[in-house]
């Protein structure tokens, strides 16, 4: 008896210290030179964000910066940073607040992903140091993606909308003009699929690229609150317009719009097709655009051959030429459970705007706050983009973010069914709005 | 020495570490996989409990039983081929010129990353620029196959580089029991004028059943509980025609929050395995079985 006593608390001795070890592994990645110099009176501010110098230098550089200058303006404050690349900084964030270690700062994504996290009290209002100012700055539409019942827990510091992007000299070459009515672009798929061109590539593995061709039928039949109102549930999925710009994506499809396999290519995949100038257009977010300007890995050549077009208007549709797919990309959080709520705070407005100044011009990436594009040394295709931005009638925030994870699924699911020809549109339909219901 | 390792105490001592390591790594996640299949949880916030809502949603969830059904069509493949990886092993034993680089060459898929040879042959089915569809093209097909893209052909389409991945692993158990058939007894049947056929039949087979019988349940279970070609290759896609229940589970984890649910799935994807374990080991049975598992 006595030898099970001393077996069983041996197995407690040794599995508590294997416990132990993997929660301190956690701690042990930051950058141990910095954390252990400084230390003593200062306030100490941990950040996670997801540009590791290697892969995102412009972006790890200018964060590097803003902290640099924002710590030889505040000498008390020492800002600490964890970096991770995207999926495992993902799937690092779900598994710290599971266990109440959430940085002080921290990056998350809009609406869906940000949810749990709300709702399990993880992540701090930040509506008052919006209302000191700082909300003028940002392009409407923009915060609000980052609010739930009235309160705002992340400020975005990416914006992005998608264009269709094509290829001048393949328009050229079959006398194309750039469509701006849906009977003009039908005409520019079918020249395009009748010489054998691929006339739009799409990486619909990916599931939410395919989201967005569906998004901008229906923005361009039934108006942006056709889709809006059915996910929000003050209207119905099987609405008309939802319904008809299924059917006419349906037609794109059985014309060949759509790159060979597009249902099996990755996004990746699938943009070779275009770089590789393969395919005559492309509907991607902005956050494309490096690879058609600033990118040292592209050709030049190329660069000069790309251009974009706003998505044709539909002849008897509600919506405007000027109303985009897009939304933030990721943005700031401040931890509800952080002991520096306050300097927490005031370093997270302070990068919002710093941030703004600079990440079009070094990093190409289009800030969530209003840009002043009249003195910077810019691409024309950005300071178009940009000046589109600030004539956009509205911007209709990617669906699947919209929706909750589940209903999200079967969005994503029926458009792949939708362009795979597995569903009808009516099917297609009344699957969404049933899925949307059943969580109402 | 003997009297040492009759000492209880010291028994218990050498097998503690091992038995721990199970313990904590296997049977108590294992334990907490069940618990957590009772709960509601999105893997963040608190956790309710339900009771045994999940469990009962698994037994109706029509997308969990497809998925099963895809993950038991790859143990039938993967249980056919290895009537292949046999034969290919067979030849090899028999002395031919050259067995032993070819044994190699066999082996080589073995040592890849399963996401390496997930992008190979990404890269092979490509349908406008594949080499798939470069061969059929060459020989004059045209309406190739989308091969991934195509809900119909898209899961046979990832056995094959399944079954190409394994092939390795199973041809060097075979080769290494084929090799332990005694050589007499062979030579034996070959001076009383068996045929090499009659040798590889009614000699080595018998001899080898029981590696046989040990694979077929490698197979089997193996591919049950299979993720990784599926899930780089096509994430379970398109809509759900070739997700497994491995994927599945990851999907309902990761990707839609449901951890109380997936844990479910997780444990109904170890019964289904316990059950298919005894299921073939009771088909497999014989009377002079040496090889217990």
């Amino acid at each position: 008896m006595k030898k099970k006593a001393f077996s069983v608390a041996m197995s407690l001795a040794l599995a508590g210290s294997l416990v132990l070890a993997g929660c301190s592994s956690s701690s042990s990645s930051e950058k141990e030179g910095e954390s252990s110099s400084s230390g003593g009176d200062k306030t100490v501010v941990k950040m996670m964000h997801l540009w590791p110098e290697g892969s995102s230098k412009a972006q790890f550089t200018i964060v590097d910066d803003i902290i640099k200058t924002y710590e030889t303006e505040h000498p008390d404050v020492d800002i600490q940073t964890e970096i991770l690349a995207n999926e495992q900084y993902k799937e690092k964030i779900k598994v710290l607040s599971a266990s109440n270690e959430l940085p002080d700062v921290g990056i998350t994504w809009a609406a869906g992903y940000m949810e749990p996290f709300v709702e399990g009290n993880m992540f701090a209002p930040l509506d008052d140091i919006l209302e000191s100012g700082l909300k003028d700055q940002f392009v409407p539409g923009t915060v609000e993606a980052f609010a739930l019942d009235n309160k705002t827990y992340g400020l975005p510091l990416e914006l992005n909308i998608a264009p269709v992007y094509y290829n001048k000299e393949i328009f050229a070459k079959y006398k194309l003009e750039v469509p701006t009515t849906y009977d003009e672009f039908l005409n520019v798929v079918k020249t395009l699929a009748d010489n054998g061109v691929t006339p739009a590539t799409v990486g619909n593995k990916d599931r939410w690229t395919g989201s967005m061709w569906y998004m901008y039928l229906a923005d361009r039949i039934g108006g942006p609150e056709s889709l809006n109102n059915a996910i929000s549930r003050t209207g119905s999925f099987e609405d008309p317009a939802l319904v008809k710009a299924a059917e006419e994506l349906e037609k794109l499809v059985d014309m060949g719009a759509f790159v060979k396999g597009y249902n099996g290519l990755s996004n990746d995949e699938a943009k070779g097709h275009f770089m590789n100038e393969q395919a005559g257009m492309y509907i991607m977010g902005t956050w494309e655009l490096p690879n058609y300007t600033t990118s040292p890995d592209v050709p030049q050549e190329f660069k000069d051959k790309i251009g974009y077009f706003k998505f044709p208007t539909y002849e008897g549709g509600k919506g405007d030429i000027d109303s985009f797919v897009g939304g933030p990309g990721v943005g700031l959080f401040v931890s509800e459970d952080s002991k520096v709520k306050d300097v927490a705070k005031d370093f997270v407005s302070y990068l919002v705007e710093e941030w703004g100044k600079r990440s079009v011009t070094e990093a190409g990436v289009i800030p969530a706050t209003k840009v002043d594009t009249s003195g910077a040394d810019l691409a024309q295709l950005y300071i178009d983009i940009l000046d589109d931005l600030n004539s956009a009638s509205n911007i209709t925030l990617y669906a699947d973010v919209q929706m909750s994870a589940g209903v999200a699924d079967v969005h994503l699911n029926m458009i792949q069914a939708l362009f795979g020809g597995e569903v009808s549109p009516k099917e297609f339909a009344k699957t969404q709005e049933e899925a949307l219901a059943s969580e109402e | 020495m003997r009297n040492v390792m009759s000492n209880k105490f010291v028994i218990t001592l050498y097998t503690l570490p091992a038995l721990l390591l199970i313990l904590v790594l296997i049977y108590i996640p294992i334990a907490m996989t069940g618990y957590y299949g009772l709960m509601k949880w999105d893997g963040i916030g608190d956790m309710t409990f339900i009771g045994l809502e999940n469990y009962i949603k698994l037994m109706q969830d029509g997308k969990f039983w497809t998925s099963a059904g895809h993950s038991f069509l790859l143990g039938l493949f993967s249980t056919l081929s290895l009537l292949i990886y046999l034969a290919i092993s067979l030849v090899l034993a028999s002395k031919i010129k050259g067995s032993d680089l070819l044994r190699k060459i066999y082996l080589i898929p073995m040592l890849l990353s399963s996401v390496a040879i997930a992008q190979l042959w990404l890269k092979i089915f490509d349908p406008s620029n594949g080499m798939a569809n470069r061969i059929l093209e060459f020989f004059g097909v045209e309406n190739t196959p989308i091969w991934l893209a195509d809900p119909d052909i898209a899961l046979y389409a990832i056995f094959i580089p399944i079954v190409w991945q394994y092939a390795g692993f199973y041809i060097l158990i075979y080769y290494a029991a084929l090799k332990n058939v005694p050589e007499e007894v062979v030579e034996a049947a070959r001076i009383d004028g068996a045929s090499p056929l009659q040798i590889a039949f009614k000699i080595k087979l018998p001899l080898i059943s029981g590696v046989f019988k040990v694979t077929i349940m490698l197979a089997i279970v193996g591919s049950l509980k299979y993720f990784d070609l599926i899930y780089v290759m096509t994430g379970g896609g398109p809509n759900g025609a070739s997700e497994v229940m491995a994927s599945y589970m990851y999907k309902e984890a990761f990707k839609l929050n449901n951890f109380g649910y997936a844990s479910a799935i997780g444990f109904g994807l170890l019964v289904i395995c316990l059950g298919m374990t005894w299921l073939t080991s009771r088909l497999t049975k014989s009377e002079n079985d040496e090889v217990q598992y």
